[in-house]
């Protein structure tokens, strides 16, 4: 369906407060992770998405899947941006805030700004829950809450009476908590519910009481919101200036999904995936499997060694053969993935990077993993890797890595990452016709006796992709070298230093098929900001700000990572400093540094999220002064 | 008119690669017979695909003039398991040895035969590490003195057949190096089978565990120490054919034919039967206390997954149509911006 229109709520009635127009909002929804607050972030996001709204989001939850009840390591949360203008974060400081319990109040309220608004579940600050929050006083009664703009809101009791004819029993009724607080915050910002009611019977349509129940907490959320006199206003966020087209609401990991799925119709092959479960990248697997009917076969291996070998199996067999992962998985594909370096078949390795090392935090984001990628096999063997940097941008990337593995008959990285992959943005959806598409040609049978070379290289140094059922074409591949002219294992101490050669020219040869590297702002001058991955939004958006104050700041965003584009070094000495902010220790640095030799400077956090714009503008000024006071 | 397809000769399927195993080892045999197998059953090259592990006996793929791939350690039935999932016309066989799939690769190997996958693994068991230079392996008997046990191995062995049992295999037979009639029956059958086919080979290491299968080879006892199952036949073994296998008290016993004992007492084998149980009990039958079991164990018919994958796949397109990327992108929640 589609919609255009701005109205408030169909089915209820137009709100007789005032609504103040605000620019955008940031808000936090918080709760226990059995509280159904990804669901409700979800839906607002969606919500605002179909208003028109440019939107990011931000989910975080706990690895636990249901951790002690009111404890604090038990808080999930997911935070959302909707905004009348472009944006590229979820927001850093809060507008508002939604607490269903003591724990997850006290552990989200240092993000809220002094006014911002704040809604609390009252009836859950009771003796027991401030005890498993670890809390000695009420927040409510103490004072400690008096610079923000606090509603009391006893959800628990009015969801209950909400609920109250359809003779639930109380375990069910108080599941429908998150529907009231869905009901008050869409009231509080005039979000339409429409869509939120076709979510209700898409999801309870076999459970009428159920879905009736929450449709009714959900309008006595609203009722809430609108009668009671504590809610003085509600507030307004216009449609965002977005570029024409239609659009639908993408998480990365779906779009990764949606981008293997388009890159395999584009190039007329069958998909073929080979995955274990991972968090953060199983929703891959989970969508990817929704696509039989376009022949997509997806295959949940017994383990992450046998996901990437049955994809380099269905590989030679001439499919797109793709793997998906996350960072101990990887770990575990290396061997595999080095198999696939030397056999010279396209494959694609998706990594959904998360906090390490070893199972560090799951479900927590981080960027870690370029070494890994990188480096992480025995033997010289380079790969492609490419790094996707945003939620939509995820489809473009994973066309871009099957092109890639295609022409130059490889296996490619993909780069993800928890935050990118599990946020949500605007997707334009883009016209089939306008999308790459992609010729793969095998050889056929030969005319004459002359024995088949399966490691003949074309001008890019790619090998045939032979297929087996091919007449006069058998040939074996395996882990050990190759020679170079006949294709036959070879130990021959020259022809191994020749292939090793080969094998790295023939990666380096993927710089010349890439597009130029983009800059934003200033060709040259004081400081350039260079970054890679899911930080896109927050570099962009920080460095935007600054050259807004007038500030000499350029960024320079990296989607290849191996090879690096070949006008990046001229780039990086056009500028007097280059800083690269990561989520790791310094990797992309150390890469630069050592291609390039400059002195590159780092900016790093690893507490499991995303930067925030602010921090950024302050190490941009702080490095800024740093080059002032060195001239 | 009819064109007459050429007869594909047991050396068609030979390489011009010079073969690399020791002199005298039982690879040599494994792989006549294997080429003789495919000339039997005038496979076409181009549609045969070997894929290995790694060890002596992965290197199988470099002397078959078919497709194949020699890929990493103890991971082949996953690399076959890919491709045939994908590629339905091709005879996909997985070459394999005690080391290969049962110590590094025993997780693939399991999942592999409990999905009935629909192709043919041969286990080439010689109870030792060939490639390394002789350490012990899973199925090296209790004791066994190597370069990694000085003082004699302290682990039990695996029995192959067992295993395969245990993860539902749906044929599984065993067959020896140097009985060529009897090897090639029985990888015929494997090739034949629909669904995961697990042969084992008792195959011998020359340089690192000579004779380790003698009972099993030497002329003057093989007969007392083998029985050959026969599908709907008795079990009778010895020199002159005058020993049996009854089923007594659970377990199995020999008895010898005579005045007390006569062949319609014997078990009579039964590849077919349904449950696991009597497999089992034959693959537990162990030198010397019993004459260890040779030929088809078991061959009974399973769904196997790739063709369970390929239907799954059709009934989607029924169900819901060929995909159409268009209206995948539209489908749900949209909006449009002027």
């Amino acid at each position: 369906m589609s919609t255009t229109s701005d109205s408030v709520t169909e089915g209820l009635p137009v709100s007789k407060k005032k609504a103040i127009q605000l620019e955008g909002v940031t808000i936090r929804l918080v709760g226990d992770s059995g509280d159904g607050m990804q669901l409700l972030g979800t839906q607002l996001a969606n919500t605002s998405a179909l208003l028109g709204n440019d939107v990011a989001t931000f989910p975080d939850y706990p690895a636990e899947i249901r951790a002690p009840r009111g404890t604090r390591g038990g808080v999930s949360g997911f935070q959302v941006q909707f905004s009348s203008h472009d944006i590229y974060t979820p927001g850093d400081e809060l507008d508002a805030l939604v607490a269903m319990n003591p724990a997850a109040l006290i552990t989200n309220l240092q993000d809220l700004r002094a006014g911002g608004t704040l809604i609390v579940n009252e009836d859950s600050f009771n003796d027991k829950e401030l005890r498993l929050a670890h809390l000695d006083s009420n927040p409510l009664t103490d004072g400690s809450l008096e610079k923000y703009h606090l509603f009391k809101v006893p959800m628990t009791r009015l969801t209950r009476d909400a609920v109250k004819e359809l003779e639930l029993n109380i375990k069910l009724a108080d599941r429908c908590r998150n529907f009231f607080a869905m009901g008050l915050v869409f009231w509080m910002f005039n979000r339409d519910v429409a869509p939120t009611d076709r979510f209700i019977d898409a999801k309870f349509g076999n459970k009428p009481d159920i879905a009736k129940a929450n449709s009714r907490a959900l309008r006595s959320g609203w009722y809430y919101g609108e009668t009671t006199e504590a809610f003085v206003s509600s507030f307004k966020v216009d449609p965002a200036e977005l570029p024409p087209g239609t659009y639908r609401s993408m998480m990365g990991n779906q779009a990764t999904a949606w981008g293997l799925l388009a890159a395999a119709e584009l190039s007329d092959k069958t998909l073929f995936l080979g995955s274990y479960p991972i968090t953060p990248a199983s929703d891959i697997l989970h969508e990817l499997s929704k696509f039989k009917n376009f022949k997509v076969h997806t295959f949940q291996a017994e383990d992450e060694i046998a996901a990437v070998c049955s994809a380099i199996g269905a590989a030679f067999g001439g499919a797109m053969a793709v793997t998906t992962t996350s960072g101990p998985g990887l770990a575990l594909k290396s061997e595999g993935m080095g198999l696939a370096v030397m056999l010279e078949l396209p494959l694609i390795v998706v990594n959904v990077q998360r906090g390490g090392p070893s199972t560090g935090m799951p479900t927590k984001t981080e960027q870690a993993d370029l070494m890994q990628v990188m480096f992480g096999r025995n033997g010289e063997s380079p790969m492609p890797v490419l790094a996707a940097k945003s939620p939509a941008d995820c489809f473009d990337v994973a066309i871009e890595a099957w092109r890639i593995a295609v022409r130059f008959m490889t296996p490619v990285v993909l780069l993800s990452d928890g935050y990118i992959a599990n946020g949500s943005e605007p997707w334009r959806i883009p016209e089939i016709d306008q999308l790459p598409r992609m010729k793969i040609e095998h050889p056929g049978p030969p005319n004459d006796d002359r024995v088949f070379k399966p490691y003949a290289r074309d001008e890019h140094l790619s090998r045939p992709w032979a297929l087996p059922g091919t007449p006069g074409l058998m040939h074996r591949i395996g882990g050990l070298e190759k020679d170079f002219e006949t294709g036959n294992v070879s130990y021959d101490p020259a022809n191994h230093e020749r292939m090793i050669r080969t094998r790295a020219q023939k990666i380096a040869n993927v710089a010349k098929e890439i597009p130029p590297q983009e800059v934003d702002g200033p060709d040259s001058g004081e400081l350039l900001v260079l970054s890679w991955g899911g930080t896109y939004g927050a570099c962009t958006t920080a460095t935007k700000l600054c050259r807004a104050d007038g500030l000499s700041v350029a960024h320079c965003h990296l989607r290849y990572l191996n090879p690096l584009p070949a006008d990046l070094g001229d780039i990086l000495a056009r500028y007097k400093r280059v800083l690269i902010p990561e989520l790791n220790l310094g990797q992309l640095q150390m890469l630069i540094r050592a291609t390039y030799l400059i002195d590159a400077v780092g900016f790093h956090k690893l507490i499991g999220k995303p930067f925030t714009v602010g921090e950024l503008v302050d190490t941009i000024h702080r490095e800024l002064e740093a080059i002032r006071e060195k001239s | 008119m009819t064109t007459e397809l050429p007869v594909l000769k047991a050396s068609d399927y030979a390489t011009n690669q010079e073969v690399r195993w020791c002199p005298g080892c039982g690879d040599y045999s494994i792989l006549a017979q294997t080429r003789k197998t495919l000339a039997a059953m005038q496979i076409p090259k181009e549609n045969t695909v070997f894929i290995s592990g790694i060890g002596c006996s992965s290197r199988f793929p470099y002397y078959m003039n078919t497709y194949g791939m020699h890929s990493i350690h103890g991971r082949a039935p996953g690399f076959a398991t890919g491709l045939k999932a994908m590629r339905q016309d091709l005879q996909v066989w997985v070459i394999t040895g005690d080391g290969d799939g049962l110590s590094i690769g025993g997780n693939h190997l399991m999942h592999c035969i409990r999905r009935n996958m629909n192709l043919t693994i041969v286990l080439f068991n010689n109870r030792i590490y060939g490639l390394t230079k002789g350490q012990y392996s899973p199925t090296s008997c209790l004791g066994h003195v190597t370069k990694s046990s000085p003082m004699g191995t302290i682990d039990n062995p695996l029995h192959p057949l067992s295993i395969a049992l245990g993860c539902e295999a749906t044929f599984i037979a065993r067959s020896v190096d140097v009985y060529p009639k009897h090897l090639t029956h029985v990888l015929q059958r494997a090739a034949e089978h629909c669904g995961t086919a697990f042969v084992e080979v008792y195959q011998n290491c020359v340089v690192f565990n000579d004779g380790a299968w003698k009972y099993a080879t030497d002329r003057k006892i093989k007969s007392d120490s083998i029985v050959e199952l026969e599908h709907d036949k008795p079990l009778i073994f010895g020199k002159n054919r005058d020993k049996g296998i009854r089923f007594s008290c659970m377990k199995p016993e020999i008895v010898t034919l005579g005045d007390d004992v006569a062949e319609s007492d014997l078990m009579v084998h039964d590849e077919t039967f349904d449950e696991p149980y009597r497999a089992l009990m034959l693959s537990r039958m162990h030198h010397p206390e019993y004459p260890e079991p040779i030929g088809i164990f078991r061959a009974v018919k399973r769904p196997c997954y790739d063709l369970e994958m390929t239907h799954q796949i059709e009934q989607a397109e029924q169900q819901l149509g060929p995909g159409n990327l268009e209206s995948l992108f539209h489908s749900g929640d949209t909006w449009t911006v002027e």
